[in-house]
């Protein structure tokens, strides 16, 4: 493909390129985006969709390449200023006031008015004429964005840049958090748009929804385009060898693993709203997976479990230990949860690598009790050393690594502690592939005793929405479906189909 | 923009950022400590020049003596803040505690020592019920402290009738009082001595012990805390509890000063307790603060009020070199961490 102009793209990106000191994050990639199509942007994170769409959005300028809109050069500042020349993104975190009405968020920063005072009945129009590009009940223009769900909060914004007259529409993984009528109801909307002839850039994992609703697909792997392809073209296997280009068994080691004895045990557990009903055992030398869809409420089991959230009937045995505990409690009976939002709860993000990793074992640091810095540091060094944690000492800011040694730095707080039950929430979520493999490789180790310090092979429950993960590092995997919880089959008896199938409720695992 | 940014770029931006700037961010985690320190002398050296008896001993013991009140308020206002929280109460109770003591004394003729501790004890207990508010009711601390501010300044006042409380002489009203020329030789009032040495545990407490560990956690990012098993209510009340006894305790101070319990001094005094917090670094958003730094930045508000007065200003200017050096050093502040960042 080159800057041909005579093109009948909308939109194309030549020989884009960008580097981040010495690591080349997009080596000469071209991509083009037709008028009336959806065009889907797939490949594994780290490989560059991100960065891409930040250049198409003005947050970051390449270091070569051009770009043209309709034929026209196309170098947005920042992106406001990408919405403005007609390319509107929308992201998965919504960036929406929740005070204000749908028509004033529509509107805002380009309000309209007349000697500094609002035009109301200006505001009220543009608003609605960009509603009502889509059909939807629940968005009025003076509704509060905040007593809207979800799926209608993202049509705002969708309407926030169609107010402005975008042309080209990013939506980055716009159904993380939809329900599956949510999400149809998107995809008829998404539809509805191409048939008005805007172009919409489509960023999804899942690849279902990518043969479903693109035309095209471009696939990103290590910086560098694979291929375009016409999406009836190809099959989903093809997709995914595309955007892995190595042997995926090599990424899960399993070795020869043992369960023991019954750690943690579950009967019938409800918390307030999710889990509903849960059921399972968990043994000493097991790693069981637990699948399900976004919502199914495979978090609220483990935050119930742990303490977070309250239990409401049913029962949590932890070795000798039973009936509902704190978090302090559970760490103390020696299990330990790894948060599946890094940046929120799962890290102290202002605080340091060592007092991230300590802060629950502050114990054994110092004479009496007291915390020495000096001990804590070498403490660290060590689980620094053993997760392969790239900082620059034990004391750096933990904000300023990356996420996938933020991660490790997370899941190290659970060694340091010495738990014997671990529960890991998408432990793998939103990292790069090496640091990946270092943490199946570390899961593996746990599951088996092989580096713990007494030998003795350590539990896990780990949730993930990434099915050839758990079919990769488990040995037995649950299903979570409405909030129940499905019995936990041995990984050689399931695959994808089967777990998909209980996952959306066609189907008992 | 809200999105998460690809693996690629923040490793790779993290990579470059770690090879170019790990000697500028030595030098800034220094700057960074220094800080308030600089202000300080910077401030100091400012009134040096326009006014030679800045320099004597005399002046030093004075502002040191002049600083003793809102420092040991300050002590215990740091965790607070480092805790992300607020006590907008502390004035009130250094009123009240005050009160407390010259009551003690003179109602009930306690001892000095006895009616001391039962000043402290009384800012602890009112700390105690702000922290017992604001966790079991989860209310934000500048509302319930908004309210104890008013709460505990009209018990103070009830206690003592609205009027000044007068005490007779003992060793407690010289805990303040400028040395004699016999005793130069221990350079600062006891007082002063007293406020150094609670410093030095506190800080102690905050850098070596869980405690302190769990206080910071905390300010840093309450969830995270709670998943780490910290009892972060328990931390809380703790933290509001010792800011109490500070206050309580700075009460005695003002009690000693002043040689009476007024329940009418110490007006709006949490102003200057929380500005020396924040010109000495602490962050009101929690996680960040030092009670070195805290200190400094009441010692700075002293010299500048002193070098005015030296100098013979009027007070409006003191008040609006104050207000400059609060909003100046938190701007510094920030630019420093934006840059940093």
């Amino acid at each position: 493909m080159t800057a041909d102009r005579e093109s009948e793209a909308r939109l194309q990106m030549v020989d884009i390129s960008k580097r981040f000191g010495a690591t080349v994050a997009l080596d000469r990639v071209n991509f083009e985006v037709l008028p009336g199509e959806v065009h889907a942007l797939v490949g594994e994170n780290g490989a560059g969709k991100s960065t891409l769409m930040k250049i198409l959005s003005g947050a970051y300028r390449s270091d070569t390449g051009v770009m043209f809109l309709e034929r026209e050069t196309y170098e947005p500042r920042n992106p406001l200023d990408a919405r403005l020349k007609g390319v509107g993104m929308i992201y998965q975190e919504l960036s929406l006031a929740p005070h204000l009405t749908v028509e004033e968020n529509i509107l805002l920063g380009m309000e309209p008015t007349r000697l500094g005072v609002m035009q109301w009945g200006e505001v009220r129009k543009r608003a609605v004429n960009a509603i009502n590009r889509f059909q939807h009940s629940e968005i009025q223009p003076d509704t509060p964005v905040s007593d809207l769900s979800v799926s209608a909060r993202q049509l705002v914004e969708i309407a926030r840049s169609l107010a402005v007259g975008c042309q080209v529409l990013v939506l980055d993984e716009p159904t993380s958090s939809l329900s599956q009528t949510d999400i149809r109801q998107l995809f008829e909307i998404i539809q509805d748009l191409k048939e008005q002839g805007l172009s919409i850039i489509y960023i999804s994992h899942f690849l279902e929804e990518v043969k479903e609703v693109a035309d095209r697909l471009t696939v990103l792997r290590d910086g560098e385009v694979v291929g375009t392809r016409e999406v009836e073209a190809v099959t989903p296997d093809e997709i995914i060898e595309m955007m892995v280009g190595r042997e995926v068994d090599q990424l899960y080691p399993r070795s020869v693993r043992t369960p023991g004895d019954p750690v943690l045990e579950i009967t019938h557990l409800a918390g307030k709203r999710r889990p509903r009903d849960a059921s399972l055992v968990l043994r000493k030398g097991e790693v069981v997976g637990i699948s399900g869809l976004i919502g199914a409420g495979r978090t609220e089991l483990i935050r119930t479990i742990f303490g977070l959230d309250p239990v409401q009937s049913g029962e949590v045995k932890v070795g000798m230990y039973s009936g509902p505990a704190s978090p302090r409690q559970r760490w103390n009976q020696g299990v330990g949860m790894l948060s599946e939002n890094r940046k929120e709860e799962g890290l102290a993000v202002g605080l340091s690598v060592m007092d991230n990793v300590t802060l629950s074992g502050l114990e054994g640091l110092g004479p009496m009790g007291l915390v020495m810095p000096n001990k804590q540091r070498q403490v660290v060094a060590r689980w620094i050393d053993r997760l392969d944690i790239r900082c620059r000492e034990p004391g750096q800011t933990i904000q300023e690594l990356s996420g996938g040694n933020q991660q490790k730095a997370a899941l190290a707080r659970l060694l340091h502690t010495g738990v014997e039950v671990l529960l890991l929430d998408e432990p793998t979520k939103g990292i790069d592939v090496a640091s990946k493999a270092k943490i199946y490789q570390v899961i593996d180790e746990l599951a088996t005793g092989k580096g713990n310090q007494n030998g003795e092979p350590k539990a896990i429950l780990m949730i993930s929405s990434y099915l050839p993960e758990l079919l990769g590092v488990c040995d037995r995997i649950a299903v979570m479906h409405r909030g129940e919880l499905s019995e936990a089959k041995p990984v050689s008896e399931l695959d994808e189909h089967a777990i998909m199938m209980a996952a959306t409720g066609q189907g008992v695992l | 923009m809200a999105t998460e940014q690809t693996e690629t770029t923040v490793e790779t931006q993290g990579q470059a950022r770690g090879q170019l700037l790990s000697s500028a961010k030595t030098w800034l985690s220094w700057a960074d400590k220094l800080g308030p320190f600089l202000a300080l002398l910077l401030v100091y050296a400012f009134f040096a020049v326009l006014n030679s008896r800045m320099l004597t001993l005399t002046a030093m013991e004075i502002i040191v003596q002049q600083t003793v009140i809102v420092g040991i308020s300050a002590i215990g206002m740091t965790l607070v803040i480092i805790s992300a929280g607020i006590d907008l109460s502390a004035g009130s109770i250094i009123a009240f505690g005050s009160v407390v003591v010259a009551l003690l004394m003179e109602r009930l003729g306690l001892g000095p020592l006895p009616a001391a501790l039962g000043g402290i004890l009384a800012g602890l207990l009112w700390g105690v019920i702000n922290g017992l508010i604001i966790t079991r009711f989860k209310v934000v601390p500048f509302i319930v402290t908004l309210g104890t501010l008013l709460v505990v300044r009209g018990f103070a006042k009830g206690l003592a009738n609205n009027i000044p409380i007068n005490v007779h002489q003992s060793w407690l009203n010289n805990l303040l009082a400028t040395l004699p020329p016999d005793r130069k030789w221990q350079l600062i009032p006891p007082g002063a001595w007293i406020m150094i040495l609670l410093a030095i545990i506190v800080a102690g407490v905050l850098r070596y012990t869980k405690l302190g560990r769990h206080v910071y956690a905390i300010g840093s990012n309450e969830q995270t805390a709670r998943l780490c098993g910290v009892a972060v209510e328990r931390v809380k009340v703790i933290v509001y509890a010792l800011a109490g006894a500070f206050s309580g305790f700075a009460g005695l101070m003002m009690m000693s000063y002043q040689e009476q319990g007024d329940p009418t001094s110490a007006q709006a005094m949490e102003l200057d307790v929380i500005a020396a917090v924040v010109i000495g670094g602490g962050s009101l958003a929690g996680g960040i603060g030092s009670i070195l730094g805290s200190l400094i930045g009441a010692i700075i508000m002293t010299v500048i009020r002193t070098g005015s007065q030296l100098n013979g200003w009027p007070t409006w200017v003191t008040q609006v070199a104050t207000g400059a050096i609060i909003v100046v050093a938190v701007a510094v502040d920030r630019l420093r961490h934006r840059q940093a960042a």
